[in-house]
């Protein structure tokens, strides 16, 4: 006798057919096969919220944008990764994202380890089309291990995400709102004096930037370890 | 509770307030209380007893009248007075006339179109009764549609009703109501809830706060007859803090159909229960979101998620879950007393039934008006409204706050209906409109509702919070006539950006104030373009 199985669609990925089980979604599918397409939130092994924008492919037919990190495919979906419009808009998020905070490479502790640089070079960015908005953060170094320098955050709530999924420990969150937000630890303490920072360097490693980074790392020295990364993503898919 | 008891109710109601021989309504929304309608009211009170008129005159509070440009209103009844900016002062002067001529100075001319041509059905009690007594309330027909759903109607009836009667939902997107109601019944799930979103923050709008504040019972009755409909134990009222009358009225509302039976277990002897409890917003604009509600509704910091799932799967703490908006709740009542058919003969062929609208700005009838969909943006205006003030020229109108756009004045006769507003580059919204006249800059007018949508923009994704302060800059550099050919093209593309890239709605309709103003105004744009200098040219 059949045992029920899980449902499988089958579907197009720049004109070439693909299959994905039920979990899967469109970048799970386009990264098993080699397709890249762009991503900063996004990191396997915590959950998906789609807010960066850069993996944002269009479905032919409606011209409808959906992020691939967070989406899965239906049966007969005609999925678009790359095109000059697709293009222009992740051009674009990355320059509005150079714009908003100072992201000054050369004093970069991450300079040729960062994402944010490695996708702008991928997007052929070599010059910002916006005004640069040149706010001020301040520098948190109270931490004995790890110091966070809100210049160099992009807002993609990994470090978020892992502290409360993974660490469970929940000691990062956002404050205020807009170009304002910003994430901080616990109430608004600073990091060395956090009752609930467990200390173990989880939003550090998963930080695509320089923003958070281990002490005493100089100009370009600070590259992430994510090698527990594959163990979380087996975690979030039961182990199997 | 039976019909029995419920007719009996009213009634009883009726009958003592028909001993008196007047009725004396005066309004107490926030617009007149703004202007001492508590202290004409409590003036009233005590002439009345001083000249010992108890048992003739009937005063009582009421909810909004309408006219708020004209407020504080007094409203006497039978006799269908309305009278225009009380004071306390006035009190002596109104009750000389009781019954003779009328204070000719302070009368509202009810023959004209502000009147005449609107079409009452969620503000049908606006007015009339006492919004904190669900006697009167009962009175006027209240709960009797609750006991015949409850009696009469299994779950499925109750839908089919609200789907024929075409109503879509009024908190702006026009999503069919029935559909969603549908939808929520049909998913599964152990517990289900109905959530009232009363997060009303377009800048000039005021229709739910109003139908909250004039009759809170209509939005309840609505509320538990959807819970009836979709199998939900459990609603909340989601209310900014900002509006405190409107959660004071409603938080008796809810105790006083407690008492009644009208909430709680075995509502009115039948196996329903359902209980309903009302939530703080803390003043985010983006809470007026679907999902960035619910997320504040479980304690947690308001930001929208991807959809799908949407809510009716999996909403809030993951429950199949109905949104609807006050003035959708405020239309169900009626439409389960006459039937979807009655309610589907107002409108038009895709838009059904009546519509809020707060009417404000650069127009000589500022109020509250409820209008049959269909009815042109001109009978608004200039019928309705009276047209531009102070010998002005009409310029634009905006509709559907910072998520709209501004109509200019070749589009007057466009109809108001969900399609025809979304075509012009507007929407409908939840019911603001705001009359612009020729002092007005265009520019200023986009940058204002870019600024609002920058500062509320709840910082999740890129393209809404960067993006919108990009696009509030860049129409600095036009109103500062500093701009350049290239900002023009920025300006349009990063519009086109954020309307397509953004995660929830309100990003992506951010753009709407400068793209509307930009395809009906765009001289305006042009004329501040900077001309380079000869120096820059040989350049």
């Amino acid at each position: 006798m059949m045992t029920p199985t899980a449902t499988v669609k089958t579907f197009t990925i720049d004109g070439k057919p693909y299959s994905a089980t039920e979990d899967e979604t469109i970048l799970d599918v386009a990264r098993e096969n080699g397709i890249d397409i762009p991503t900063l939130c996004h990191l396997e092994g915590i959950l998906p919220t789609g807010q960066c924008r850069l993996c944002m492919v269009e479905i032919q037919g409606s011209g409808r944008l959906v992020p691939a990190c967070a989406t899965k495919p239906e049966e007969g979906m005609e999925i678009v990764t790359d095109n000059p419009r697709l293009r222009n808009y992740r051009k674009m998020i990355v320059e509005l994202l150079f714009s908003e905070r100072n992201h000054i490479c050369a004093v970069c502790v991450s300079n040729g380890h960062c994402e944010l640089q490695s996708v702008a070079q991928k997007l052929g960015v070599n010059h910002v089309r916006f005004a640069y908005l040149h706010p001020r953060f301040m520098l948190d170094g109270s931490h004995p291990k790890y110091e966070v320098d809100h210049n160099r955050c992009i807002l993609c709530g990994r470090c978020v995400r892992v502290c409360e999924e993974i660490e469970g420990a929940h000691t990062r969150d956002l404050r205020n709102r807009g170009i304002r937000t910003m994430v901080i630890t616990d109430f608004d303490t600073p990091w060395g004096e956090s009752p609930t920072c467990t200390g173990c360097g989880k939003c550090v490693h998963v930080c695509p930037t320089g923003a958070l980074a281990e002490k005493g790392k100089s100009v370009a020295e600070m590259a992430k370890r994510r090698h527990f990364l594959p163990y979380l993503a087996l975690r979030r898919r039961g182990g199997k | 509770m039976t019909n029995e008891e419920l007719v009996t109710i009213a009634e009883k109601e009726q009958e003592q307030q028909k001993q008196y021989r007047y009725r004396i309504m005066v309004c107490s929304s926030t617009g007149c209380l703004s202007s001492r309608s508590d202290e004409i009211l409590a003036a009233l009170e005590s002439e009345v007893k001083q000249r010992g008129l108890e048992n003739e005159v009937f005063v009582k509070k009421v909810g909004c009248l309408g006219l708020c440009a004209a407020g504080p209103i007094v409203s006497i009844q039978p006799d269908g007075i309305l009278y225009r900016e009380m004071t306390p002062e006035d009190v002596p002067a109104i009750l000389d006339r009781l019954g003779g001529e009328p204070l000719e100075e302070k009368l509202i001319d009810t023959s004209e179109p502000f009147f005449t041509r609107q079409k009452k059905n969620a503000l049908e009690n606006a007015g009339v009764v006492d919004p904190e007594r669900i006697e009167d309330y009962i009175a006027s027909g209240g709960y009797s549609a609750l006991i015949k759903v409850l009696t009469e109607l299994n779950p499925a009836e109750v839908i089919q009703e609200v789907q024929k009667s075409g109503l879509r939902g009024r908190g702006g997107a026009g999503y069919p109501t029935g559909l969603k109601w549908s939808t929520v019944a049909k998913a599964e799930g152990d517990q289900k809830f109905v959530v009232c979103n009363a997060d009303e923050g377009d800048p000039g709008a005021f229709m739910d706060r109003s139908i909250l504040e004039s009759d809170p019972h209509r939005v309840l009755e609505g509320m538990i007859v959807a819970a009836y409909a979709v199998g939900a134990s459990q609603g909340y009222v989601y209310v900014r803090a900002e509006y405190p009358l409107a959660v004071k009225r409603f938080r008796i509302a809810i105790r006083q159909a407690e008492k009644m039976g009208f909430l709680g277990q075995n509502i009115c002897g039948t196996p329903f229960s359902f209980k309903v409890d009302v939530r703080l917003g803390a003043g985010a604009f983006v809470c007026g979101e679907e999902t960035a509600l619910l997320q504040s509704v479980e304690g947690n910091r308001g930001m929208p998620r991807l959809r799908p799932p949407y809510p009716a799967q999996s909403g809030l703490f993951g429950k199949p879950t109905l949104v609807n908006n006050v003035e959708t709740y405020a239309n169900i009542p009626a439409i389960l007393r006459n039937g979807g058919e009655w309610f589907a003969q107002t409108g038009t062929e895709k838009s059904k039934g009546t519509k809020v609208f707060a009417l404000t700005g650069k127009v000589k009838n500022t109020g509250l008006i409820e209008v049959p969909m269909g009815i042109t943006l001109r009978e608004i205006v200039y019928e309705i409204g009276g047209g531009v003030p102070d010998g002005r020229k009409f310029k634009a109108v905006q509709t559907g706050g910072p998520s709209g756009g501004c109509i200019p004045e070749n589009l007057l006769d466009t109809p108001v209906d969900y399609e025809s507003l979304k075509a012009l580059g507007s929407m409908m919204g939840s019911g603001g409109m705001i009359v612009i006249d020729d002092r007005s800059d265009m520019i200023d007018v986009a940058r204002y509702f870019m600024e609002f949508s920058m500062e509320e923009s709840c910082g999740k994704c890129v393209p809404c919070r960067v993006g919108t302060v990009q696009l509030y800059n860049l129409l600095g550099k036009f109103q500062r006539k500093e701009a350049t050919e290239e900002d023009l093209q920025t300006l349009e593309e990063l519009c086109d950006l954020v309307r397509n890239a953004s995660l929830c709605g309100l990003g992506q309709a951010a753009p709407n104030p400068i793209l509307s103003t930009l395809k009906y105004f765009r001289e305006e744009y042009l004329a501040k373009i900077r001309k380079p200098s000869p120096v820059e040219e040989e350049a």
